[in-house]
């Protein structure tokens, strides 16, 4: 399903459906395309709210992180995936489809520092934080 | 407004395709990574599933198609070179994944499904975004409004 999405993003728009990178062209200008990028993201809002209704523990989180960590985590994966130019989509799914070196590269490397991050978390800190 | 609809119903199909998958359950992920403890390898299959689907697509498309059906061009990232952004940018995403348990498309469809811990992941995860395209927007300008090449090839995903 998600690789049927994707081809259909490739195949209407042309485009690669890499989220951090359709939620990071909103924030710049050089575009006329935001509205676009607006609706794919208001259709992950609409997609969540509906399935919630009827399968709520597809969203059960089922691990202890405080405040904090959230925070620390999503500025990370925030500025992460701006900086190594995509995420799991679009390095992991459409990037290693493409056969494309640098997705594989990046995947490779968010792939390795998460594993390195769960060992610390779970083996060192006891698996919550 | 084809393209909006198209887009619209393309987010929602990726955001239950996400949860049907078990990307939206931290939990999972961090057994997906947990080597050393409970491993849980079914999260390959997910990210091995999509790729074997979209794939064969991709290879089709981008050989006979002279345009995508909604848009005058294919936007296709073009560098092929690897630098220390795309390796350092990589590992700090990957560092934040295995913190919180989230990556970017089941973040946000969290939020939507009304989720208090994705709320504040994502919220967070948005003004890194923002923060990030907004400090590249300063130095473009800066630099004489020279766009620069790695934010240029935003569309890698």
């Amino acid at each position: 399903m998600i690789g049927v999405a994707a081809a259909g993003l490739l195949l209407f728009h042309g485009r690669i459906a890499g989220i951090s990178g359709i939620a990071g062209g909103i924030f710049r200008r050089e575009s006329g395309d935001i509205s676009w990028r607006v609706m794919f993201i208001v259709g992950l809002f609409t997609a969540g709210a509906v399935w919630s209704q009827f399968f709520p523990l597809d969203y059960e989180v089922g691990i202890e992180r405080s405040t904090l960590a959230l925070i620390i985590a999503g500025l990370t994966v925030g500025i992460g995936t701006q900086l190594g130019s995509g995420c799991t989509s679009g390095h992991g799914v459409c990037g290693i489809g493409r056969l494309s070196k640098r997705s594989t590269v990046a995947t490779i490397s968010f792939m390795i520092t998460a594993a390195i991050t769960v060992f610390v978390v779970n083996e060192v800190l006891g698996g919550s934080i | 407004m084809k393209v909006k609809i198209g887009a619209f119903l393309g987010g929602s199909l990726f955001g239950v395709g996400l949860a049907i998958a078990g990307m939206t359950q931290p939990a999972k992920i961090i057994g997906f990574f947990d080597f050393f403890g409970s491993w849980d390898p079914s999260l390959a299959f997910v990210m091995l599933g999509a790729i074997v689907v979209y794939t064969p697509v991709y290879r089709w498309a981008i050989r006979t198609w002279q345009r995508p059906i909604w848009a005058p061009a294919f936007s296709l990232p073009t560098r092929e070179d690897i630098d220390a952004r795309l390796i350092v940018g990589s590992a700090i995403f990957g560092v934040g994944w295995g913190l919180g348990g989230y990556c970017p498309g089941p973040a946000l469809t969290s939020v939507g499904a009304g989720s208090e811990q994705a709320f504040i992941f994502g919220a967070a995860m948005l003004i890194g975004v923002g923060a990030y395209q907004l400090f590249m927007r300063v130095r473009e300008r800066r630099t004489g409004g020279a766009v620069d090449p790695q934010a240029a090839a935003m569309i890698d995903g």
